[in-house]
């Protein structure tokens, strides 16, 4: 039998990694003026935003906390705090 | 946006739902840096592509991040090439699926760094672009060799700092202006091309869906800023790339066959170079004052006033 070359790995198991220990901020998704766009969750680079008819916010297990969502919501319903651990 | 509906609580609108969100074929816990461009851009043209796509990735950021042993976040047939081949790679994926009659209904993706495309891996990509494979090429362009520590590129653009064209007595950072990457692409007659930007998001996965729609090679060049390289706070991420646009530094429009066939107008909506350049510490020594600086920024503003004539962007 042939024998398989390269290295094969587990599909997403990426998520092993726990990358929201990186935040020194922290998005606060507020509920309030949301109108149901998702531009927070097209524009996070760790596809970290989750929810459904106007209620979202991030998985802080993997969110960075770069800000991107809370400087890109056109609402302002997103807000960034220091991270307090 | 509409104010009055906006005031109204979640319960009282009425609206269709939308499916909860689902997560991303890039999946979570990739080691990517806060607030990154390219896995912004990797993110959203794998959510369009969908599982059924192999992905062939050239070394860079994008492979690095995404695939620290034993993880990887790609939730795809997935395969890192080299530097330089991930479009052979990903030639040689569809010659295989065609042989063994496993080509409906899938795709297949190469991709790759501006270092990747532009540079060490432009002899690849013009083969199989030669060769009619029907693979759909993506460059993520954040504008230098970032993961090898910001070296410059062919797309690297004028007067940029990095750490190959740096500021100094005798230089004003990077020589030389773009290559015109996607001109070089579509002078091999395929049937699309397209530049787009992670600072329109929805206009880079429309141009995903349509290249991945027709049959034959196809190109798209994203825009894709990078804190670290770039120099600036990761939460603007998006915004410069919106400014890119809305400069006119950053051209961003589609070609078949050779042809222009549409180009984002910004129109109106242009703003000063400036605004975009002042953001990015590797722009940074053009805002001495000095005359010289002045006479740089000039230069620039020339560039924007050439791409926005050349595409048509008034
Ligand atoms: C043949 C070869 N030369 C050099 C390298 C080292 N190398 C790895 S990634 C990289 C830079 C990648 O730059 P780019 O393609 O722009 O991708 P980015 O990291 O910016 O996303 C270099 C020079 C290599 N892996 N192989
Ligand atoms: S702060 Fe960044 S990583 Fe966290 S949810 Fe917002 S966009 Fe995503
Ligand atoms: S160096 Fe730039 S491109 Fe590479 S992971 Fe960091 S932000 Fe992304
Ligand atoms: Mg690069």
């Amino acid at each position: 039998m042939a024998k398989p070359v390269g290295i094969y790995v587990k599909p997403g198991s990426s998520k092993e990694n726990k990358t929201g220990s990186w935040r020194t901020e922290r998005p606060i998704f507020k509920h309030d003026t949301c109108t149901d766009c998702r531009i927070c969750v097209m524009v996070c680079p760790d596809g970290a935003v989750f929810g459904s008819n106007y209620i979202y916010d991030p998985d802080y297990d993997y969110c960075k906390g770069c800000g991107i969502c809370a400087q890109e919501c056109p609402v302002d319903d997103i807000e960034m705090v220091p991270e307090v651990r | 946006m509409n104010n009055q509906e906006s005031n109204t609580k979640p319960k009282e609108r009425k609206r269709k739902e939308k499916p909860p969100v689902e997560e991303s074929l890039l999946a979570m816990g990739h080691r990517a840096c806060t607030g990154c461009g390219e896995a912004l851009g990797a993110k959203l043209v794998m959510d369009v592509a969908g599982p059924k796509t192999y992905v062939a990735t050239a070394t860079g950021c994008l492979e690095v991040f995404s695939t620290p042993f034993p993880e990887s976040a790609w939730r795809m047939p997935w395969i890192h090439s080299l530097f330089e081949n991930s479009a052979a790679v990903a030639a040689g994926i569809e010659a295989g699926l065609i042989a063994q009659g496993r080509d409906k209904d899938v795709n297949v993706i190469a991709q790759g760094g501006d270092g990747g495309t532009a540079d060490i891996g432009i002899g690849c990509l013009s083969g199989m672009l030669e060769r009619g494979h029907n693979v759909l090429y993506v460059c993520y362009d954040n504008e230098a060799y970032m993961n090898t520590g910001v070296q410059r590129s062919g797309l690297t653009p004028f007067d940029a700092r990095t750490t190959t064209s740096p500021y100094g007595k005798k230089s004003w950072g990077n020589k030389t202006e773009k290559k015109n990457l996607p001109g070089i692409v579509a002078a091999h007659n395929i049937p699309y091309v397209a530049t787009a930007s992670v600072g329109y998001p929805f206009d880079l996965q429309r141009k995903v869906k349509k290249a991945l729609s027709i049959k034959g090679p196809k190109f798209i060049q994203i825009h894709v800023p990078c804190p670290l390289g770039w120099v600036y706070p990761a939460h603007l991420t998006v915004e410069i790339a919106k400014l890119a646009i809305l400069t006119g530094l950053i051209p961003i429009y589609e070609m078949e066959y050779g042809e222009l066939t549409r180009s984002r107008k910004i129109g109106k909506n242009r703003k000063p170079v400036e605004e975009y350049l002042k953001l990015q510490g590797r722009f940074k020594h053009l805002f001495s004052g000095k005359p010289e600086a002045e006479e740089e920024l000039e230069k620039i503003r020339q560039i924007a006033e050439k791409n926005i004539k050349k595409f048509g962007l008034a």
